[in-house]
């Protein structure tokens, strides 16, 4: 049976259709690895990504509806004082998405120390997150003293906990041999970049939550 | 030989050593036949629980061997809770999708093995080690937990104080469906990212199996599903361990005490976010089946699937309708009678692509060549089933006749008609059409056809008297309804019940001897026992390592080429070659 015109549009509208025979399959600037991963294109990585930050959405987004729910159920609903330091912590994150914005537009040598400092810029937030957990214990704050503290104390851990995966994965990309994978050390950096601004965002949105919510 | 150091080439090489190959394997047609083996220990086990459930039903005042004695009330819903638990997690999200999907996924798509199979080995691991903290549930001093497998709230949030099982058993209870929640999302990222990108030349969205549209649905609605329950998990662990009152609302008695700890909390905002994920989870359960169906049907029918867009269509309707009805299962939980509304017009919406299917099977099947084969015996089976334990479904949709159903027995032979045969027959057919491909030799026909009718029988009459139960308002989860008055006549019912699933369970054995008989002495099989024409039947039956051996295969055509006129063969691969295909006129 003779390939039909319809046979010819399927291909055509085919798009994503595999490609399986061509170099180097899109996204991410992968021109200086000859061959590419050819049985796995460098996109594959980045749905992976994508697909992850919805999962994880969803499990914030169930968080968030019992945090608006458990607050509207009224009477032991009491307000948390925010520690200051979160706002401190929130310009440090803003910050070190733009460090790590800045270091994948460097060439090689400055790629490195902009790297460096958005993982110290994390590591900084983090420390602060746990700082601020310090002070509201000091202020007798703790995850079960009343429904506010609990979100508070459960909002930050499930963030901070996701947000020391990109840190990980921060440190994986500075320090694996990368000669041996199938993705170059551009596009983990673009991939990790994606997961990074994510976490920021996630935190804005959260802080945001429990500022209006208190 | 091509190394993962010169950037092209094979996904992973070929694997050495027995651990490598057997144990931590990456090759996904290994660990889809680990959360086969999973699956199949787990059936195995929710079987035995229900059977000592059906017989302390039947026959209440026996003493069973090892449950020291008569059995008690709280071991009867430890029963309940397991049973319940292993099935739908263990077998129902495992064996459609992660099993037979991760092994025929990749080959369907012309694709050498998953995107990320380190992923992939890691999702089967942790679903295993999800398996062994929920079953050490049973080993602990109190024994499992009895909350079902709802784990509703108060009574799975407070601690052993609510009751035996509810101390250390239901802690291990929530981790274990927490990490099972974690490897669900590991597979669900492989088996989309391999869908989306992955596929051969010529593999376009439209001329994919409906085998892979509902694995691809499926592994959308256990991506967004499972982040809820992992949420809901973490929520109840904290209630559990660390004083929080998420879900434990105020003034709580139990015996003498009185739990002023807690405030505030809410049990329904439980049930909401385990219904979330609930009622995409029995979609999660189902639609790999439905694709195996329409697969089935149009290969023995030797037609293609009728209306395959419209087919595609309602596989997304019933996925994303899916996340649109979970208040069905709360309609007698005090909910606003406008809201009951919402969720039951939805609901029946979710009958519009359901019919849509069951319509298009039964013309696929009008005026083909049907092949009785056993697996296209049981994919009848499943059309069948899935029209008998649906319809139950828009009954109790209707929240005025909830209030009546709801814990009823009404419900438990509405989900156990769907899931526990339905979705079951499901795995069945593929396992029949399969078992050549994956092992290499055929299962024995007259074997096959002997399971499915005795099983076909059993299961009719095991769920059937239930509706009637259910009617007659025959409360669910209750160990012993001897000592009630109106329930007492119905005893009766439940013998019958028992002995059907005596009988029934029994015939299971003739398919587990049939699966590991035939894996020595069945005949062998060739690459296409059964003329289809999907892309696994290109390779061995088994398969080479990488799929394909080293082949970039081509795509030319849709899955369901059957009967095309013209065409000396009564159906065309998907991937023969235009010319060559011509040829054989």
């Amino acid at each position: 049976m003779a390939p039909t015109v319809t046979d010819d549009l399927e291909l055509i509208l085919a798009g994503n259709g595999g490609g399986t025979d061509l170099p180097a399959g899109g996204g991410g600037g992968d021109g200086d690895r000859p061959g590419g991963s050819r049985r796995v294109p460098q996109r594959a990585y980045f749905t992976l990504v994508q697909l992850l930050l919805a999962a994880i959405v969803m499990f914030f987004m169930a968080l968030t509806s019992s945090y608006i729910v458990r607050k509207g159920l009224g009477t032991d609903w009491q307000q948390t004082p925010l520690p200051p330091i979160l706002w401190f912590n929130t310009v440090i994150l803003l910050g070190s998405s733009v460090t790590i914005h800045l270091a994948r537009r460097r060439e090689r040598a400055a790629f490195r120390p902009w790297w460096a400092l958005t993982i110290v810029l994390g590591l900084t937030f983090l420390g602060g997150q746990l700082v601020a957990w310090k002070q509201l214990a000091a202020a007798g704050l703790f995850l079960d003293t009343n429904p506010s503290s609990s979100f508070f104390y459960l909002l930050t851990a499930a963030h901070g906990l996701h947000f020391a995966g990109g840190i990980f994965a921060l440190f994986y990309v500075a320090f694996r041999d990368w000669r041996r994978s199938r993705i170059t050390q551009a596009t983990a950096a673009d991939l990790a970049a994606i997961y990074w601004h994510f976490m920021d965002g996630l935190w804005v949105f959260l802080f945001a939550l429990l500022t209006l919510g208190r | 030989m091509v190394t993962d150091a010169e950037g092209g080439g094979h996904v992973h090489s070929a694997p050495t050593g027995f651990i490598r190959k057997y144990i931590f394997s990456l090759d996904h047609k290994v660990i889809g036949i680990q959360y086969l083996l999973l699956a199949l220990f787990s059936v195995f086990l929710g079987m035995a629980l229900s059977l000592l459930m059906r017989v302390h039903l039947a026959w209440p005042t026996w003493k069973i061997p090892f449950m020291g004695g008569v059995m008690k009330p709280e071991d009867y819903l430890a029963l309940v809770t397991m049973h319940g638990s292993i099935m739908v997690f263990m077998v129902l999200t495992t064996a459609p999708q992660s099993g037979f999907g991760n092994y025929f996924l990749p080959i369907q798509i012309g694709a050498e093995d998953m995107a990320f199979p380190v992923l992939n080995m890691l999702s089967f691991w942790t679903t295993f080690v999800s398996l062994v903290v929920m079953a050490s549930a049973f080993f602990v001093p109190e024994g499992a937990p009895i909350s079902g497998w709802t784990a509703y709230v108060p009574l799975s949030a407070v601690g052993e104080q609510a009751g035996p099982g509810q101390g250390a058993g239901q802690t291990l209870w929530v981790i274990g469906v927490a990490i099972f929640c974690a490897a669900s999302l590991m597979g669900a990222l492989n088996f989309i990212t391999t869908l989306v990108d992955l596929r051969a030349k010529g593999m376009s969205l439209m001329r994919l199996p409906l085998t892979c549209w509902a694995w691809f649905v499926t592994a959308i609605l256990g991506l967004l599903a499972f982040g809820v329950l992992l949420a809901a998990c973490v929520l109840l662990l904290l209630d559990r361990t660390a004083g929080t009152s998420f879900f434990i609302p105020g003034g709580l008695v139990f015996t003498d005490q009185v739990l002023i700890s807690h405030k505030g909390g809410s049990p329904l905002l439980w049930q909401h976010l385990f219904w979330f994920f609930g009622h995409p989870e029995v979609y999660i359960a189902i639609l790999p089946g439905m694709g195996v169906a329409s697969h089935l049907l149009s290969t023995f029918a030797r037609k293609p699937v009728f209306g395959y867009k419209a087919m595609v269509g309602a596989i997304c309707g019933i996925g994303f309708l899916g996340f649109c009805v979970w208040g069905h299962h709360m309609f007698v939980s005090g909910m606003s009678p406008y809201s009951a509304f919402a969720f039951s017009l939805l609901t029946m919406t979710i009958g519009v692509p359901s019919a849509i299917k069951t319509f298009n099977w039964l013309g696929t099947l009008w005026g083909g060549r049907i092949q009785f084969t056993a697996s296209m015996m049981f994919a009848l089976g499943f059309v069948s089933l899935f029209v008998t334990g649906g319809l139950s479904g828009l009954f109790l949709a209707q929240p005025t006749l909830d209030l009546y159903f709801h814990d009823t027995y009404f419900v438990v032979a509405h989900f156990h008609l769907i899931m526990g045969v339905a979705a079951i027959f499901g795995i069945f057919a593929a396992m029949y059409f399969w078992y050549p491909k994956m092992f290499g030799h055929m299962l024995n026909e007259g074997l096959g056809k002997v399971h499915f009718w005795l099983t076909f029988v059993g299961v009719y009459a095991i769920f059937m008297p239930m509706h009637y139960l259910g009617i007659a308002g025959h409360e669910r989860r209750y160990a012993d309804t001897t000592g009630v008055n109106y329930l007492k006549p119905l005893q009766p019912v439940h013998v019958f019940i028992t002995i059907a699933a005596i009988f029934t369970i029994a015939a299971q054995l003739i398919f587990l001897f049939n699966f590991l008989h035939s894996l020595k002495w069945g005949k062998k099989a060739a690459d296409n026992p059964w003329n289809a024409t999907t892309l696994e039947w290109a390779v061995s039956s088994p398969p080479p390592f990488d799929n394909f051996g080293g082949k970039h295969m081509q795509v030319y055509r849709g899955a369901y080429e059957f009967g095309v006129a013209g065409h000396a063969e009564d159906f065309i691969p998907q991937y023969a070659e235009p010319e060559k295909v011509s040829q054989a006129h």
